[in-house]
């Protein structure tokens, strides 16, 4: 392991663009090759509004990020996108069979490099205890789970460096959400090649298993939790939940 | 072959004809009535107004009046694009007016200057009407292009959020709302290009006719016009679509869905 983070956020802040509003305070935050952070905190706290900060998908008040040392430039966007993978909570899934989704990608210029390879995906599928059957599947009939399994292969198969995981099995049932698991750790034990994630959790057990080093993030502010999380932090979450809610990132409120 | 010539009583005659969509909204509580007579007092004053006003510029015929009289309908035509649709965004107006001015007057200069090579070059008789019917066909294009492309992004966001969290450029991302969009602001002007002349006899055509010309003649410029106007609504569409995409999405392949408003909520700020 090099001492030179994967991705290296450096005091990246971001307001509401309509209401001026700080939703995350100048946060600094590197994350390292073979790291497994999990962040928790009251719904509104700012968690996905540092994800996507993180992805690039929002524009940034100040700071800036870098990948592997460099400053991450306009041009280099889509690559480092493809490199650093974001999933989200809801699924996005296109029209069409699963199979049609997971090509998706390599329609995409970012991806010229690389061919659709369906042994690939069904393996992937498979280890999510999915038969090959599934790649055939229509995208109206996918259960939720099944769709946020579809995304994630969707992802995995382009085996990207970093995953950042947005409550990826918040509405999920409790299969799905193994599955879910399941698939994160194959990808995070595969080969020698780098990989961190960054997982954002309701569910403390979940944070627990998926998981290292631990955040919470409360009111836009990111801090290192030195203790592992205990049942306490879910109880307060939800105490501050309800009073969260109205200022919102904007994310969560529009979905 | 003359014009019957028509007083004011015999216009008076016809308006007694909105009486019919008057009771129809009545009798079916349609609660337009009110809507009704506004629209049909703006008829007969718009109309009236613009006789003389055309009467007056064909009879100065200078291109110091002419000119900005086509200014102010490319104007007109352009706020009046941008109010469509539920949802808007700040330059939208901006963009509207820009593309409907740009097509609007080059395809009107291309079929003034190249097809027809009207004398002098602002000649009101032909420049007035004709850049006015392709103003009038632009604006439907724009207005709807722009309002198919606000609204495909919003019910899309998920989808266009995907694809740039997957590495798609911008334009990779905005492509199928955008492609729609266009669709959706040419489509008017192909089902009128499909049915001219067999279900509609076009405005112009008719009023050609009327004022004694050859049919033949006047199909002949009803074709002109017919092209003019595909041209300037597919480039007017297109251009729209394409300002709108660049407002919505920045150069770090972001979509900037903030700056998608529901037009209510920018009215009360």
């Amino acid at each position: 392991m090099t001492d030179i983070p994967l991705v290296d956020a450096k005091d990246i802040a971001r307001r509401d663009p309509l209401t001026g509003q700080m939703l995350l305070q100048p946060t600094r935050f590197a994350l390292h090759a073979g790291d497994r952070v999990a962040i928790t905190g009251p719904s509104g706290s700012g968690k996905s509004v540092f994800m996507r900060a993180l992805a690039l998908l929002d524009p940034l008040d100040s700071g800036h990020i870098s990948w592997h040392g460099k400053r991450v430039e306009r041009t280099a966007i889509p690559r480092y996108r493809r490199n650093v993978a974001y999933i989200r909570q809801r699924p996005a899934i296109l029209d069409g069979t699963v199979e049609d989704n997971l090509r998706y990608p390599f329609t995409l210029k970012a991806y010229r490099d690389v061919r659709f390879d369906r042994a690939r995906a069904a393996s992937l599928a498979a280890e999510a205890g999915r038969g090959e059957s599934f790649l055939d599947k229509r995208a109206s009939e996918l259960s939720g789970g099944e769709a946020q399994i579809a995304a994630l292969i969707r992802v995995l198969q382009l085996a990207p460096e970093v995953l950042l995981l947005d409550e990826p099995t918040a509405s999920l049932d409790p299969e799905s959400s193994r599955a879910i698991e399941g698939l994160v750790h194959a990808w995070f034990d595969v080969g020698d090649a780098p990989r961190a994630s960054v997982w954002v959790s309701h569910d403390p057990a979940q944070a627990r298993r998926m998981s290292q080093r631990h955040l919470t993030m409360r009111a836009g502010v990111l801090d290192e939790q030195a203790a592992p999380f205990e049942a306490a932090p879910c109880a307060r979450e939800i105490a501050g939940g309800g009073a969260a809610t109205t200022r919102d990132g904007g994310q969560e409120r529009t979905q | 072959m003359s014009l019957q010539n028509l007083s004011l009583w015999d216009v008076a005659l016809a308006a007694l004809l909105i009486v019919v969509n008057g009771a129809l909204s009545v009798a079916l509580k349609l609660d337009l009535a009110r809507k009704l007579a506004w629209a049909a007092v703006r008829t007969v004053v718009q109309l009236l107004a613009i006789g003389y006003v055309l009467g007056w510029v064909f009879q100065y015929d200078r291109w110091f009046v002419v000119l900005p009289l086509m200014v102010v309908m490319t104007l007109i035509a352009g706020f009046a694009g941008a109010q469509r649709g539920t949802r808007t965004y700040a330059g939208q107006r901006e963009d509207s007016v820009l593309s409907i001015w740009a097509s609007s007057w080059l395809v009107a200069a291309v079929g003034l200057f190249i097809v027809i090579r009207i004398h002098p070059w602002y000649e009101p008789q032909y420049a007035i009407p004709i850049l006015g019917m392709i103003l009038g066909n632009t604006l439907t294009g724009v207005s709807l292009g722009i309002e198919r492309m606000t609204e495909e992004l919003t019910a899309r966001r998920d989808r266009v959020d995907m694809a740039l969290a997957l590495g798609a450029t911008r334009w990779e991302a905005a492509q199928e709302p955008a492609r729609q969009a266009v669709r959706a602001g040419m489509i008017p002007t192909l089902n009128q290009m499909a049915v001219v002349g067999v279900v509609s006899l076009p405005g112009m055509m008719t009023g050609q006719v009327l004022a004694g010309q050859s049919p033949l003649l006047a199909v002949r410029y009803q074709i002109v016009i017919m092209f003019l106007i595909a041209a300037a609504s597919a480039l007017g569409t297109v251009g729209a679509v394409l300002l709108t995409y660049r407002r919505l999405f920045s150069a770090e392949h972001r979509f900037l869905a903030s700056r998608l408003v529901e037009r209510a909520t920018l009215a009360r700020r």
